[in-house]
């Protein structure tokens, strides 16, 4: 079974601020990290790859630092890597990144499955795995977070749903996106890091894809960001004072007067 | 490509300090721009002296933007009733398609759908589009997609709106690249620029840490995908009037690639925070198992239920389903309880809209109190039992009377 692993470097999104002063992120200490979501789509390949034998290909898109993390996914299994890294790519949304991770798929040749995490902390769009499947016109489910079995072209899966889960079978190939509940990431083989670390990445840019370039990066990008800004919250507080019994009453009258 | 004039840029550092990507910087009293750019343009709007700019290709095609029109909510149905979702986006959507002067259509798609069109005029709609089939029974994002694609081609509305639920942002990613437009994901507000009538889209991105404002400028439908209990809806009107329009999809379009074999729905644990009217959460501060457990028993004595912090349900104290924030659920109940949080950005963004917000917190300087409507700085291992001793004695009273 030939899969495929889309993944993404991102800033630790939680460490990421702006500064209310001058709206510029507060960069310090603020780490690349591979998206948490895409460890486990990676771990789910290569689960599928030790059950049912075949390789695992990540795919990033990305600066050229990206690489990091393509060496964090063959230090937990990946079989080898491709970074997808142009100028041209810059600024793309979710639109002109399917379209790009599409045409490096294309380019990489046959596969049965791709898997990706179910969104990237840093967008938080869950767009790109559903736009990807869609441009390669295959099937897809989101959010998978069992994979029961893989046989005779099929997969069979359970995915979430807001009020329990359905149990699904796709046809391949296809693409799932996977939920944290999936598995449990593995940490790196000393053999994986070994590997990592000597890990020459194909690196496709824009010519190499025969990509159209008004696809491509902020051009070919359907949306654009207008305003940046910082969240603002109402604070209308009052804090309650004296001992923990006196403010426990006054909160007893002020929740009587609601009702 | 952002461009810098080199004659021009006279070194004074706005863009450096303007750049929330720490792209630019002024290197030997030039403005240089690094690999970090995403090209927002604001150093462009923030240049001075007018050096920058951003060279934008023209978009090859410009789609006739002008014969898009009218606004459209997507009305999930699921358990022969309709997402309470769709009724709050009827409400936004009634707005906006007030001030765009068009009309505003629900799309409602299921089997079994009976007279669910009405509720949805009831609620705001001037029609319904309906396609009541069996193949629409279970969830897939081929036959959902397909005929919701279907029917925006044939009638081409200017804004396409959607429940972020496990359903809507699944498949409506699938409509927009069908529809080769913009989509943008679990926006907290939406308002019409008026010098061009364009959709402002804004959502929060970073784990909540910081706001963008999206538009879809080349390119229509402008689409969106918006949280439950982020917009309100509007109160019911049994007596408005609108269309319902009976559609018959060509089969090919309702065939799915994905099978439902089964649907489960999962009970016990699987509270819906969203629903309840006081929700009691608890967070790191609560230290343990034994020390959330205080949580559970005042939701309990209250009526109300229990929701946890990210911290709370990384470690294993409660359930994913009871996670508010961000990465968990966005809720807004009457009364929210915040005992043992600090209120992490991607925390408040999920229940800052709450009607009464209770922070009960160690730390005075804790954020959570900033959007608390009354808070009480103390050990929640002192506050929380006498609170829930007070409240046991109320009730023995009343049961005594």
């Amino acid at each position: 079974m030939k899969i495929i692993v889309c993944v993404k470097q991102v800033p630790d999104a939680k460490d990421v601020r702006l500064d209310p002063k001058t709206n510029t992120m507060a960069r310090e200490g603020v780490q690349s990290i591979m998206n948490p979501y895409d460890r486990h789509a990676l771990e789910a390949a290569v689960q599928l790859k030790e059950q049912y034998g075949g390789t695992v290909t990540a795919l990033t898109m990305g600066p050229p630092q990206a690489e990091e993390t393509l060496r964090e996914a063959v230090a937990c299994g990946a079989d080898d890597a491709v970074l997808v890294s142009d100028r041209a790519f810059a600024g793309a949304d979710t639109w002109a990144t399917s379209y790009t991770l599409a045409m490096a798929v294309r380019k990489l040749g046959d596969f049965d499955l791709i898997v990706c995490g179910k969104q990237a902390i840093d967008g938080d769009t869950a767009q790109v795995g559903p736009g990807l499947a869609q441009r390669l016109d295959i099937p897809y489910v989101a959010y998978a977070r069992k994979i029961h079995s893989c046989t005779d072209g099929k997969i069979r899966l359970e995915r979430l749903m807001d009020d329990g889960y359905d149990l699904v079978e796709m046809r391949l190939p296809g693409l799932l996106t996977v939920v944290k509940e999936v598995n449990e990431p593995r940490v790196p083989s000393l053999k994986g890091k070994m590997k990592a670390k000597s890990l020459k990445a194909t690196v496709l840019t824009a010519a190499d894809l025969q990509a159209d370039p008004a696809c491509l990066g902020l051009r070919g990008s359907t949306t654009q960001v207008v305003r940046v800004f910082s969240p603002e919250f109402k604070a209308e507080r009052c804090m309650l004072t004296g001992t923990a019994a006196e403010q426990v009453d006054q909160l007893l009258a002020k929740l009587d007067s609601l009702q | 490509m952002l461009k810098i004039d080199v004659d021009g840029c006279i070194g004074c550092g706005v863009c450096e300090s303007t750049c929330t990507f720490g792209a630019i910087k002024v290197e030997d009293g030039i403005a240089v721009v690094g690999d970090k750019c995403t090209l927002c343009g604001s150093c462009v709007d923030a240049c001075e002296v007018g050096a920058l700019s951003i060279e934008r290709a023209e978009k090859v095609v410009i789609s006739d933007l002008d014969s898009w029109s009218g606004v459209w909510v997507f009305a999930e149905f699921r358990d022969g009733r309709i997402a309470p979702v769709a009724m709050e986006l009827l409400g936004i959507g009634r707005q906006l398609a007030d001030q765009r002067a068009v009309p505003l259509s629900a799309v409602l798609l299921g089997s079994g759908l009976g007279e669910q069109a009405r509720e949805l005029i009831g609620f705001g709609a001037d029609q319904v589009y309906q396609v009541d089939h069996p193949a629409l029974a279970s969830f897939t994002d081929d036959a959902y997609g397909n005929v919701l694609a279907d029917l925006a081609r044939a009638h081409k509305p200017e804004i396409i709106l959607a429940g972020a639920t496990a359903i809507g942002r699944s498949f409506i990613p699938r409509v927009a690249t069908m529809l080769a437009t913009g989509l943008t994901a679990d926006c907290t507000d939406l308002a019409i620029r008026p010098s061009d009538g364009v959709l402002l889209q804004t959502r929060p991105a970073f784990g909540g840490n910081i706001m963008a404002t999206i538009e879809c400028p080349h390119t229509r439908p402008q689409m969106a995908t918006v949280r439950p209990l982020v917009m309100k809806p509007l109160a019911f009107d049994g007596a408005r009037q609108g269309k319902i329009i009976e559609v018959s999809p060509d089969p090919v379009l309702l065939q799915s690639r994905v099978a439902v074999v089964e649907s489960i729905r999962e009970k016990g644990d699987q509270v819906n925070i969203t629903e309840a009217d006081i929700l009691v959460s608890g967070g790191r501060g609560l230290e343990n198992e034994k020390g959330f457990a205080l949580v559970r028993e005042l939701a309990e004595l209250l009526g109300g239920a229990v929701a946890a912090s990210r911290g709370a349900v990384d470690s294993g104290w409660v359930g994913y389903p009871h996670q508010v924030g961000q990465t968990g659920k966005t809720v807004c109940p009457k009364i929210y309880f915040a005992c043992g949080i600090s209120g992490a950005i991607q925390h408040l963004v999920g229940m800052q809209s709450s009607d009464t917000i209770i922070a009960i917190n160690r730390d005075e300087n804790a954020p959570i109190f900033g959007v608390s409507t009354y808070g009480i700085v103390g050990n929640v291992f002192e506050v929380l039992p006498l609170l829930i001793a007070r409240l046991k004695e109320r009730r023995g009273t009343r049961a005594g009377k």
